[in-house]
């Protein structure tokens, strides 16, 4: 391992010619792709005819601010060192890392549950840490497909949608409350994940992550065009929102705040609904937890490692993938009965693809496997995502670029360490360069 | 050869396309003792390992596998991982396939998945922490404690599996194969890339399974070990049996030694006459 990485670094030590090419090098290739993208500018005219300028000077620019950054990088490249390298971190740093690391789960945990108490007159943080702990909730449900079982499933978002059409669907043509409908939004998305795993058994990789993708937009497309009971590109309204245990938060005489003797405000509803999300988001992440500790859990781990070994160990790799399936749609099909409660109304325009790639981009940037680097990522992402949103225009360009920083410095997620399930004597992390990433 | 046979492989064909692999290979192995597969290189022994562990679906022939109680098992019939849930055979594989980023405690307790998977209620009890399956937890964990002391990897316990030394994940895989409790064990080429302190190691480590009660199936290449232990060997060239025996017999077989020098008997036999 530290063999080629020294021999990288003499090479990229070379000095101020070796600089210069890889500069050179980027300008060019920067002038190749900008000439036409940048330089020159079409557009349809008054008449409708072509009309078209030129702008060399941007292009210009553009080239040298890559001449400079690629020099800049250079140096600090050889100024940090070579990257996928073991550093010797200092005693006293790696004492406080495993200090923050003991305390930041209980110690963000305790900050969420306060997070009503300190924002309660500000319903857009609130209605934030809403949408950021349902994206914790989709990203805990993945992980156990992706990150335990080393599956990539690229439909998720089917699940999500079949839990909140589920739950939509019960509560309006039966009006049957959400607590019942919970646990069956969760058992059909269950049902619909056995199915979807029933075919992909036999794929591994890149084929399984297309019949997933696949999956994802057939579920999608069904929705639509499926008029008589989704009302189709329409979508559900008037959901039923959610009740105090069988008792309305609403300004009626039967409601929360009236049988409390308190005044009635709207925010009661949007506090309980961050409770709500904040319990169904703990119960995926003690279950999952528990799961791992499990010898179901340990299978799926030990498939993601080795799946012919798991044969041979007399493991039933069928069924073990099916319950990571069934498993980790569950968790999507509670969160998708949350997320219809919370909007009052879905429409299949919720359930695209980006969605599901929004969660797996959580789940890969946090270390696959890790329940609070998930935790993390979905709030870097969510809620990065909302600071970012005064840039306007360049709001996705500074995302991505963030993405792709912390992917060169931390390429197996923010927190890419393995905590083993069981010890003798003393729990060790385990490298993330030991632990496999499964074969699909 | 007569007694308690365990693996008795009759008339065992495996064809890949127009290739024959194995062409009407019969063996038996004998009840608690170590029955060593040899041959040269490509003479079809993994094939063979791999139609007996279910890895490979056999295109002719049979294979009985007849337990303590007098079940006899037709592990043709089986397939994949049913023959190491259902007729107990426990295999390694040429090339170490351990879970790498587990630990050595973790790889042993997956290894017991089965029995785990029963005492957990199939996850329900094991999820509401029900005594039943913490009692077997424990036990599971003194059994895969029972094995890392055996195999010297105690205080490795709670490292990774991929960070151990060559030898130590070799030991290990066996262990692994034995938490399964199975009736045989396949070892496929357990001391490739093993120095001679290593080997001798584990030449005592697979005498003391056998003396335990579990009868070995093992393909070898270092001849030291395989005359060391082996009870009986049997020697295959080209996908068919050529000679079977004891150690000495097989040692002193003009027909082996061809097939190992890759000359004819006749000449092989001169060889022998000079030397002796």
């Amino acid at each position: 391992m530290t063999a080629p990485s020294t021999n990288t670094a003499k090479k990229t030590a070379t000095g101020i010619p070796a600089l210069l090419k890889t500069a050179l090098v980027n300008a060019v290739i920067a002038l190749v792709l900008f000439s036409l993208m940048v330089g020159i500018r079409t557009e349809a005219g008054s008449d409708g005819q072509l009309t078209y300028w030129t702008r060399f000077g941007e292009v210009a620019a553009l080239v040298a601010a890559v001449f400079g950054g690629s020099i800049v990088i250079e140096l600090l490249r050889q100024w940090i060192g070579p990257t996928g390298v073991e550093k010797l971190v200092p005693p006293v740093v790696q004492s406080g890392m495993s200090f923050v690391g003991r305390y930041l789960a209980p110690a963000l945990l305790f900050v969420t549950l306060l997070v009503p108490v300190i924002f309660y007159d500000q319903r857009y943080i609130l209605d934030l840490g809403i949408l950021v702990l349902t994206y914790v909730m989709l990203g805990w449900g993945l992980n156990v497909v992706v990150g335990l079982a080393g599956l990539l499933d690229l439909g998720y978002v089917a699940f999500y949608a079949v839990g909140a059409y589920s739950y939509a669907l019960l509560a309006t043509n039966f009006g049957w409350s959400f607590w019942v409908c919970l646990p069956l939004a969760g058992i059909l998305a269950a049902f619909w994940g056995v199915l979807l795993g029933f075919p992909v058994l036999r794929l591994r990789g890149d084929y399984l992550a297309i019949v997933t993708l696949a999956f994802g937009e057939i579920i999608r497309l069904v929705i639509i065009n499926w008029q008589e009971l989704t009302g189709g590109p329409n979508g559900v309204s008037s959901i039923p929102r959610p009740s105090f245990f069988g008792i309305p938060l609403d300004n009626s005489d039967n409601g929360l705040a009236a049988k409390l003797g308190i005044e009635y405000s709207p925010t009661h509803r949007i506090v309980f609904l961050f409770y709500l999300i904040l319990a169904l988001a703990l119960l995926t992440n003690w279950v999952t937890i528990r799961l791992r500790r499990l010898p179901i859990g340990r299978a799926w781990e030990a498939l993601r490692e080795d799946e012919v070994a798991c044969r041979a160990l007399g493991i039933n790799t069928t069924t073990t993938k099916l319950t990571a399936f069934a498993t980790g749609a569950m968790f999507g099909g509670f969160a998708g009965a949350f997320f219809a409660t919370r909007q009052g109304f879905i429409s299949p325009e919720s359930f695209t693809f980006q969605e599901s790639a929004l969660v797996l981009a959580i789940v890969v940037l946090g270390g696959m496997g890790s329940q609070l680097g998930v935790a993390l990522a979905a709030l870097a992402m969510i809620g990065g995502f909302e600071l970012f949103r005064s840039l306007e225009t360049y709001r996705m360009l500074v995302f991505g670029m963030a993405m792709v920083l912390i992917m060169i410095w931390r390429p197996r997620g923010l927190i890419g360490h393995r905590a083993p399930t069981v010890y003798l004597t003393k729990a060790q992390a385990i490298s993330s360069d030991l632990v496999k990433e499964g074969h699909g | 050869m007569s007694g308690d046979t365990i693996l008795s492989v009759d008339r065992l064909t495996m064809r890949f396309g127009g290739i024959v692999a194995v062409q009407d290979m019969s063996l038996s192995a004998e009840r608690k003792k170590i029955t060593a597969l040899i041959g040269p290189n490509g003479a079809g022994k993994t094939t063979v390992f791999n139609c007996i562990t279910g890895f490979y679906k056999p295109s002719g022939g049979t294979i009985r596998l007849s337990h303590d109680d007098g079940r006899t098992i037709a592990l043709e019939k089986l397939n994949d991982f049913r023959i190491a849930k259902q007729a107990k055979v426990a295999r390694t594989f040429q090339n170490i396939r351990l879970f790498p980023g587990m630990t050595a405690l973790e790889n042993l307790m997956v290894a017991q998945h089965n029995a785990l998977m029963r005492a957990s209620g199939f996850t329900f009890l094991g999820l509401v922490g029900a005594p039943v399956y913490r009692d077997a937890e424990k036990h599971a964990i003194g059994l895969a404690t029972d094995w890392l002391r055996r195999i010297n990897l105690l205080d490795r316990a709670d490292d990774a599996a991929g960070n151990l030394a060559y030898g130590d994940q070799r030991r290990l895989e066996i262990a692994r194969a034995m938490c399964t409790e199975p009736a045989l064990l396949c070892l496929d080429e357990p001391a490739a890339g093993l120095n001679a302190r290593e080997s001798a190691a584990l030449s005592e480590l697979l005498l003391s399974i056998r003396n335990d009660g579990t009868s070995i199936l093992l393909i070898e290449h270092d001849m030291s070990v395989v005359m060391e232990i082996s009870d009986h060997i049997v020697v295959m060239d080209h996908g068919v049996k050529i000679a079977e025996g004891s150690p000495r017999e097989v040692r002193d077989d003009p027909k082996v030694i061809a097939a190992y020098l890759g000359t004819d008997e006749e000449e092989a036999a001169a060889v022998m006459e000079s030397g002796s």
